[in-house]
């Protein structure tokens, strides 16, 4: 069926759904979204990650309606998340008092607070298991509970970062508090130069392959940066709006769980030299993300000719749904145009079409 | 209309705000206004920034037509008529003389629109200089200080080059003697249509963050030197063989049997009216 | 004699300093370097007059000022203070350096032509030396493909280049052709005057020969003024009819080059001149 010469677009379409339905059904077994959403805890990550919207139910649904495409589910989630009011702005988070599930510091051998493996696939060995087909996923279940049934939660004890050491001796800038209104990306067009607050907002959402590739083209020599992980804290934070009627209180909503980096290079300072600092934090456990963040925060801070310095090229190709949008965009009708540069390409080719114009 | 969503999809804050953008853009006549780009279920690069200028100008009495590439029938136009006609119930026409509302990508239609008409483009690429200047941050200032040589030096290097301009689509115009725009991907063919037109033209980059206009009456001249005249797509010694005209833009058609080249014409309302009037 | 004509350029006082600086700035000057806060007085108070058709020398070694001075005139750089009037710019009687940047872009288009040693400065490699030259009349708002293409090709000949090169692109030109294209693309506009930067630094000494030949030829059929650069005395000698020799940002000799060749005044200069074969 031809699908825009002849009129029958509208049916094509509604055709072209139908078989959609067909990848979604060729199986009996169930995709149950709770599995979804509490199962593929890494995916559920990215996918928020990437929407900028901290929402696991949601993201779990988007990823069963659109056969598990990443790219798909984050677009799901931000056109529902543009429909939505902002009531709230939250009270700055205070990750210094963030309840760690993970931390780690490839700077130093041993930290204040210790070093907290948590876990990791970093050091499994990447074995397939075979036997996984076999696994009953009620019996883990039960198991963990008992498990967890056991143990006593330990209270929180908030543990220091490894810069504010390292500030104390002067080798990292102290800056002084800026509480200057962040800029909303989701609501201005990017200026250049950039605010510090839109840089880092934007990396944030960023398509995940899309800043690890610049960042690992930086390390590779194609930056100046050759960082040390100074420290990479995953954990829940707790989020919180100023109290309406007393802004000396303030209403507790509930913790998110997030990555943070802060990675540290030497940079020079006059005729000496001083550790600076790259920032990354995501949602979810995205590490390596948070990780390229930090990198690239410092990239751009180090302006240069290399792509990963270059501001408007890093913090315009990022985002997941222009860069695909723009890209899928070409599998759109372009015969008019296409005809139109044909027009240009025959008319240098045929001495005879017209006259030379020069 | 879908119960669970505003009429017209967006809520009103944005259409006011993305109508505030729309009357600085008709203020500053060919000037790229930056804007607070939605979201929107279609994608990014797929007509958004088109889709929510319609959406904050369109009211319960429009009469709204979509088309792309010429065609009413074309999938992304049927699929953008559907969506915006899920939120807002609004009547529909294939008939560009009915419609109050225009969406469009890639053409303006054949027959000449009236006063009380709005055309509403798709851009990709909002920016005209762009093929000379990456940066947003170089070209806003070149805007800023009318710094255009390098666009001009474009085209007299094509001269030089091939004999010809071979800029075909997006072709740079000179509006009101200030800004340079870029029209949309129209065919040079349509340029023209620009010129001292009664309609408004709205031109519309989601991805690219972007609202400008060319309001009713303005001057719009194609870039050409003084001395070679702005030349448009030729058809020469072609017909539509459907309605037989000699003077719309034509598709160039491969039958999808026997692999036979054939023309008809893009505009396909245009070309049904021809054919009806024909029949009479 | 035409120095009783008005000046065509006339600087005062120009300074180009990079850092602060600071009260013992001038007490403490190592070369043009401050011993106390390390500011670079790359051009220090420095004045000079161009004569309507006259080629005024400028002779020093890097890191005389000679080149920033060249770049301050065209806009390059930014400088720290001074005035600069030009015969062609409001009579003379505003200062150049605090001009619009549409008058500064007016300037550079259409009073003054530039030719940087190295050419990738001063051409774009990848477009045909056609529209390169063409680039200028395009900046002073021609619009007119035929008339402009009939000046490339006067200005070709004036240069010396076949008209058949047009098309091509500098890239694939040598090194001594090349600045012959930026020669011709800085004439476009019809300048008064003409900045030459190190022209024929770098290039073969019979090629050098040819370009300081076509600068002659160009002086004679223009009737241009040129401010002609070099570290190189051979070269001053043979084109300049006054020369400016600068020493860690300053002036310390000028005057008819002939008067400077026989009986030069500081040490410095001596040292130039007998260093000469």
């Amino acid at each position: 069926m031809a699908y825009v010469a002849v009129s029958g677009g509208q049916e094509a379409i509604e055709k072209s759904i139908e078989l959609l339905n067909f990848f979604r059904s060729k199986t009996d077994k169930n995709l149950d979204l709770e599995a979804i959403e509490k199962k593929l805890n890494l995916l559920i990550d990215r996918v928020m990650s990437e929407a900028g919207f901290y929402t696991s139910t949601y993201a779990a649904l988007a990823l069963k309606q659109c056969e598990g495409s990443v790219e798909e589910a984050v677009f799901l989630l931000r056109a529902y998340r543009s429909t939505l009011n902002r009531n709230y702005y939250s009270l700055p988070v205070n990750t210094n008092k963030m309840r760690v599930i993970r931390r780690i510091s490839a700077a130093f051998k041993d930290i204040q607070g210790g070093q907290i493996l948590g876990a990791t696939y970093d050091y499994t060995h990447r074995l397939m298991n075979f036997d996984l087909d076999k696994e009953s996923s009620e019996n883990i279940y039960q198991q963990m509970c008992i498990v967890l049934g056991q143990e006593k939660p330990l209270p929180v004890t908030p543990c220091e970062r490894v810069s504010t050491q390292l500030k104390k001796e002067g080798l990292i800038d102290q800056h002084s508090e800026n509480n200057e209104k962040p800029c909303d990306i989701t609501k201005n067009i990017l200026e250049f130069p950039c605010k510090r607050s839109a840089r880092l907002q934007t990396l944030s959402r960023a398509d995940t392959g899309f800043i690890s590739g610049l960042a690992y083209s930086a390390l590779r020599g194609f930056g100046q940066v050759h960082p040390t992980v100074g420290e990479l804290r995953t954990g829940y934070v707790s989020l919180e709006i100023p109290y309406l009627f007393d802004d000396k209180e303030a209403i507790d909503l509930g913790e998110i769980l997030i990555s943070e980096v802060e990675c540290f290079n030497e940079t020079s300072e006059g005729h000496q030299l001083k550790i600076g600092v790259g920032y990354g934090a995501v949602f979810g456990r995205n590490e390596n993300k948070a990780i390229a963040m930090a990198i690239l925060d410092r990239e751009l801070e180090n302006k240069g000719a290399n792509p990963p310095q270059n501001e408007e090229f890093v913090l315009t190709h990022g985002d997941s749904l222009e860069m695909n949008g723009f890209i899928s965009h070409l599998k759109l009708p372009h015969y008019v145009t296409f005809q139109s540069k044909l027009d240009a390409i025959r008319k240098t080719r045929n001495p005879n079409s017209h006259e030379s114009q020069l | 209309m879908n119960p669970n969503y505003n009429f017209a999809f967006l809520d009103e804050g944005s259409k006011k705000e993305i109508r505030r953008s729309i009357l600085k853009a008709v203020a500053i006549p060919g000037y790229q206004v930056p804007f607070g780009s939605r979201e929107l279920p279609i994608g990014r690069g797929w007509g958004t920034g088109g889709i929510q200028i319609t959406l904050s100008l369109i009211g319960k009495n429009d009469t709204l037509k979509v088309i792309d590439q010429g065609s009413d029938d074309s999938v992304n136009a049927v699929s953008i008529k559907k969506f915006i006609v899920e939120c807002t119930d609004v009547n529909t026409t294939t008939s560009t003389e009915k419609a109050t509302l225009i969406q469009t990508r890639h053409r303006i239609p054949e027959k000449p629109l009236t006063r009380n008409q709005i055309l509403i483009f798709q851009v990709p690429l909002p920016e005209p200089l762009r093929i000379v200047e990456p940066r947003e941050e170089i070209t806003k200032k070149m805007h800023a200080e009318m710094d255009y040589a390098p666009i001009w030096l474009q085209l007299y290097e094509s001269l030089i080059k091939y004999h010809k301009i071979t800029l075909s689509t997006e072709y740079p115009c000179m509006v009101e003697h200030r800004y340079i725009m870029n029209p949309s991907p129209i065919p040079k063919f349509d340029n023209d249509k620009l010129h001292e037109a009664p309609c408004l033209y709205l031109f519309g980059a989601g991805r690219e963050k972007k609202i400008y206009a060319i309001p009713p009456y303005t001057k719009v001249q194609s870039l050409a030197f003084d001395d070679i005249p702005f030349e448009k797509e030729s058809f020469k010694g072609k017909k539509c063989r459907l309605c037989q005209s000699e003077s719309s833009y034509l598709d160039e058609i491969f039958d999808s049997k026997t692999g036979e080249k054939f023309y008809q014409c893009s505009d396909t309302s245009y070309c049904k009216e021809r054919q009806n009037h024909v029949l009479e | 004699m035409y120095l009783n004509d008005p000046p065509i350029l006339k600087v005062q006082n120009l300074t180009v300093r990079y850092g602060n600086g600071c009260p013992d700035c001038k007490t403490n000057l190592k070369k043009n370097r401050c011993q106390k806060c390390g500011a670079v007085w790359a051009c220090n108070d420095i004045c000079l007059e161009v004569y309507p058709g006259e080629i005024l020398g400028i002779v020093g070694e890097s890191g005389s000022g000679k080149s920033t001075l060249m770049k301050s005139l065209y806009f390059d750089l930014d400088i720290t203070h001074g005035s600069a009037f030009l015969k062609e710019y409001k009579e003379g009687t505003r200062n150049i350096w605090e001009a619009s940047q549409s008058h500064k872009r007016m300037i550079r288009n259409n009073i003054m032509g530039m030719v940087y040693q190295n050419p990738i400065l001063g051409l774009r490699m990848e477009y045909s030396s056609a529209a390169n030259i063409a680039e200028k009349m395009i900046a002073a708002g021609q619009r007119n493909a035929h008339a402009m293409t009939h000046r490339v090709v006067e200005l070709l000949d004036a240069v010396e280049i076949m008209t058949s090169r047009m098309e091509e692109a500098p890239k694939n030109f040598s090194g001594g052709m090349q600045q012959r294209v930026q020669i011709s693309k800085a004439l476009a506009n019809n300048p008064t005057l003409l900045l030459l930067d190190e022209v024929t630094t770098g290039l073969d000494l019979s090629v050098q020969a040819k370009v300081l030949d076509l600068i002659r030829k160009i002086k004679a059929r223009f009737g241009i003024s040129i401010l002609l650069v070099s570290h190189d005395l051979a070269v001053i000698r043979m084109l300049a009819d006054r020369t400016i020799v600068m020493l860690d940002g300053r002036i310390i000799e000028s005057g008819l080059t002939d008067q400077i060749l026989e009986d030069p005044q500081h040490y410095y200069t001596q040292q130039l001149v007998h260093s000469l074969i």
